[in-house]
């Protein structure tokens, strides 16, 4: 048997191609577009696109406005109601939300494009640099926010423009959370989840700390005497483990660190990949990592999933775009052995948890075996809370399942703390259910803080 | 197949579309395109007297849009032909020489003096041209030097003009009307008084078509002034539809020959103006907007659809719709219609629902079992006909006929019997019933 060697390499394309495969996965309308496109709406009465957004955008109305002229209203019309409407724009699953009830597909198949539309009124008002919102009269109330991802910003915003003065604590460098670290890269381009968040800061009356790491910089007891309310937006900060023998040989990565990279890395060409990629997963990460390495140029990028197509998180559409990039999806089989030489992952061995389809040659009712061989191992197979510093103290908080257990209101169970996005239990895992969190919160915390059950906007 | 060769005046065309007079019939060499797309007839730009007119250097045109850019309404400032008199008959004579079965008409505005039209119908006819249409109608410009809708205006004017043409011409003589007036029969009236053979409407409408609101001026604009032009387009239709009507149906003017004009863009449009009595019709913005090969559609639309309801000729159905036309208080009380959604076309936009609870009967239900789903009440719906209006998909709401039962809205059975407002309980100007 010949020595093996791990084929992991940087710059394996041009420049040209790099900036290609990275480019804007769906470039913006220009204004004739958007403008056929937003005749497209029958402007419904109780639509169903609308009912669909977690954070409720009356998008009829946003689209009537892009169609009479008026784009900066329409941003206006989205971002009342969703703070991080350009990034929605851009990463929400549409079909699968508000494009999958377009009364269109009843039409004729083919719902608006109310993504792209979104995308070009916001897009439209950020060019424009105008700053929409303000910040409240000061209440003298102060909010500690921990987490700058979609969550706490959106509950940040929301209550500066209440006039309670509010901190974030991030433990990275930046702020925006996935929307910075872990959206795939040609999802949103030209550094656009920084100019949110510059957006979303401009409004006034938030100040952040940069490096605080919740239960180690802070701790939840701090906060609480410190702030008159605390809001968590923590994320998830742990991955799960395939539980398998080797899981630390080299090459056998998670995909949520390497996206990181990739998303932070000033120059493409510099980041390393295989030549050979397994991903093991079946939800938005693994779609993500599968193609983002074969657009760094792996020659064969293979995604198994343990059960059917039809369980994938990952929509159909994220599917395809995997395929449509090149990429292999092997559905119905779990790994059951890493392979490695010289303390580096060299295969991985796979077996069938169910009967595949008669007319394939491996016909059997499970249990058959097969090998890919790999440069890179990636896993994503979800990511899980970690759960420590808000139950490890005196402030504890009560989970539901492994996250943190929340009311309506997403008030936790002590009566200052509430929490929102990937942290809490029953979410979505999506950016625009992280807003519609922090929006929710920065309601009931207003009036809690105002010391009434006033309902505010 | 369906003959529609047309005869209007005793003027022969192979079909009944012709090109209006205007910017389209303006030379010869538009004209023979037009030909050879396969245009009826055309009516030749309007000639005056020389020196020609001269027009504006800026915009002569703007239009308003519906959905997509489609062009439903559209307005001109241009004046009528601003090149010599002689240049323009030299090429009518030629091109009535090239495209002998073809009708060519010329149009022509001159002076309110007899000697002005003493001295140019000759020219005219010299050109071997089919007949002449007197310009009444072009409200901008010209009408404020006493000539075309400042003319029609005045049946009086109308009227005189008219013998003027026939006593000093023998081709066949049309009036193009204008629309500017309150009671179009009355230049029609005038029209027939004077001898002429036809009246032709409706001309353009008074218009302002938009106002530019970053150089506050009325849009087109020349130099930062806006003058009133003349509307046409799609948006028209429905106004000249009514006019024509009304023509044929007056009893001083029944059977007098109409030329239809106004927002015609396809064959459909053509067949209903013929259906309420027009002998032909005259073409203009469709042809601007979509050039000159929409006639190949115009023609084998109007002969399959013919062929589909029997019609072997024009004249088997010209005018069949005009006796349905009647006053308001001629219409049947007793019918009773109600909106009927269609469940397997309904795409659940809610627009019928919220237009109806909104403006008018609160007649629309938009739930059942907790779902979206849109239903007439009975009991609520007048049969007014707005929720078909606006509707995106076509004949998903129609209207029925109630034909027996009780309405639920009033009580009142369904009669087959016909009752009108003229012998209603509630006119305290009612007649007795017979």
């Amino acid at each position: 048997m010949s020595q093996h060697r791990a084929d992991i390499a940087a710059g394996r394309l041009s420049k040209a191609e790099y900036a290609d495969n990275f480019a804007d996965l769906h470039p913006a309308l220009d204004d004739h577009q958007a403008l056929v496109e937003a005749d497209r709406c029958y402007f419904c009465d109780g639509a169903p696109c609308t009912t669909a957004c977690p954070t409720g955008i009356d998008i009829p109305m946003f689209i009537r406005q892009i169609s009479t002229g008026n784009p900066k209203g329409a941003a206006a019309t989205i971002l009342r109601d969703n703070i991080m409407g350009g990034m929605c724009a851009r990463v929400c699953p549409t079909e699968t939300l508000c494009e999958e009830v377009c009364v269109r597909n009843d039409a004729e198949d083919k719902p608006v494009k109310i993504g792209q539309l979104q995308r070009f009124a916001t897009d439209t008002l950020f060019a424009a640099g105008k700053q929409i919102f303000e910040k409240g009269a000061d209440t003298g109330k102060r909010v500690a926010v921990v987490g700058g991802g979609p969550a706490g910003l959106a509950c940040a915003h929301a209550l500066a423009r209440q006039g309670h003065a509010v901190t974030v604590f991030e433990v990275r460098d930046k702020l925006g959370g996935l929307n910075e670290y872990g959206i795939a890269a040609y999802k949103t381009v030209d550094n656009f989840a920084q100019h949110e968040v510059d957006y979303i800061l401009g409004v006034g009356g938030i100040a952040v700390e940069f490096g605080k790491r919740l239960g180690a910089d802070v701790t939840l007891g701090q906060l609480r005497s410190d702030y008159d309310a605390v809001f968590l937006g923590l994320g998830l900060g742990a991955v799960n483990a395939l539980t398998l023998k080797g899981e630390e040989m080299a090459g056998v990565l998670d995909a949520v660190d390497y996206i990181a990279d990739l998303r932070q890395a000033k120059d493409l060409s510099t980041l390393p990949v295989g030549r050979r990629i397994v991903v093991i997963g079946g939800g938005m990460t693994a779609i993500d990592i599968a193609v983002q390495t074969k657009r760094l140029g792996a020659e064969d990028v293979t995604l198994v999933y343990r059960r059917g197509k039809e369980f994938m998180k990952a929509s159909a559409y994220e599917q395809e775009l995997a395929q449509i990039s090149g990429v292999k999806i092997k559905y119905s089989a779990k790994p059951v052995r890493l392979l490695g030489e010289g303390g580096h992952v060299r295969a991985v061995e796979f077996e069938y948890t169910q009967a595949l389809a008669k007319s394939l040659p491996r016909t059997g009712s499970g249990g058959e075996r097969f090998t890919l061989e790999a440069d890179m191992v990636f896993k994503a197979i979800g990511q899980k809370f970690v759960a420590g510093p808000v139950t490890g103290g005196n402030d504890v908080l009560e989970l539901e399942g492994e996250r943190i257990a929340v009311n309506d209101d997403r008030r936790t169970s002590l009566p200052d703390v509430w929490a929102g996005g990937d942290c809490i239990a029953g979410g979505q895992d999506l950016t625009v259910s992280g807003v519609e969190d922090g929006k929710v919160a920065a309601v009931a915390i207003d009036t809690y803080l105002r010391g009434g059950a006033e309902k505010r906007e | 197949m369906a003959d529609i060769r047309s005869n209007f005046l005793g003027i022969k065309s192979p079909n009944p579309f012709w090109l209006a007079s205007a910017p389209p019939t303006d030379k010869e060499y538009n004209v023979v395109r037009a030909f050879r797309a396969g245009w009826g007839g055309v009516v030749w730009k309007t000639l005056g007297e020389d020196p020609p007119i001269v027009n504006i250097n800026g915009p002569r045109y703007g239009a308003i849009y519906g959905g997509d850019r489609r062009l439903l309404g559209f307005n001109n400032v241009e004046l009528i032909t601003d090149r010599p008199l002689d240049v323009n008959l030299r090429e009518i004579k030629q091109v009535k020489r090239d495209w002998p079965d073809r009708a060519v008409v010329v149009s022509l505005m001159v002076p309110c003096e007899e000697q002005a039209w003493k001295k140019i119908l000759p020219l005219v006819e010299d050109t071997g041209a089919d007949g002449i249409e007197l310009n009444f109608g072009c409200p901008h410009g010209m009408s404020e030097r006493g000539m075309g809708s400042a003319v029609g205006q005045v049946p009086e004017y109308v009227e005189m003009v008219a013998r003027w043409c026939k006593q000093h011409s023998r081709m066949p003589l049309i009036i193009k009307l204008t629309p500017n007036i309150t009671d179009i029969r009355f230049p029609a009236r005038a029209s027939k008084q004077g001898g002429a053979d036809a009246v032709s409407l409706i001309n353009t409408i008074k218009s302002i078509m938009s106002v530019d609101l970053d150089k506050m001026t009325p849009a087109p604009d020349t130099d930062g002034k806006g003058s009133h032009g003349g509307f046409c387009g799609p948006a028209v239709k429905p106004i000249a539809l009514h006019m024509v009507a009304e023509i044929v149906r007056d009893a001083e003017t029944r059977g007098y020959p109409v030329s239809a004009i106004g927002g015609i863009t396809t064959w459909r449009d053509a067949a209903e103006f013929l259906a309420l009595g027009a002998g032909n019709v005259q073409v203009c913005t469709a042809a601007m907007t979509y050039g000159f090969r929409i006639v190949e559609d115009m023609i084998e639309g109007l002969k399959n659809w013919m062929d589909e309801k029997g019609y072997g000729r024009l004249d088997d159905f010209i005018g069949l719709a005009n006796p349905n036309f009647v006053e308001w208080q001629d219409l049947n009380l007793n019918y009773v219609a109600k909106a009927r959604i269609n469940q397997d076309l309904c795409i659940k936009c809610g627009r019928c629902y919220v237009a109806c609870e909104d403006t008018s009967h609160q007649a629309i239900s938009n739930a059942k079992d907790g779902r979206r789903h849109f239903e007439i009440i009975d009991a609520e719906c007048v049969g007014c006909n707005l929720c078909v209006c606006v509707c995106p998909v076509e004949n998903c709401i129609t209207m029925e006929p109630m034909t027996s039962g009780v309405d639920p809205r009033t009580g009142l059975p369904i009669t087959k019997d016909y009752a009108n407002w003229t012998t209603h309980p509630n006119n305290p100007n009612r007649v007795a019933a017979e």
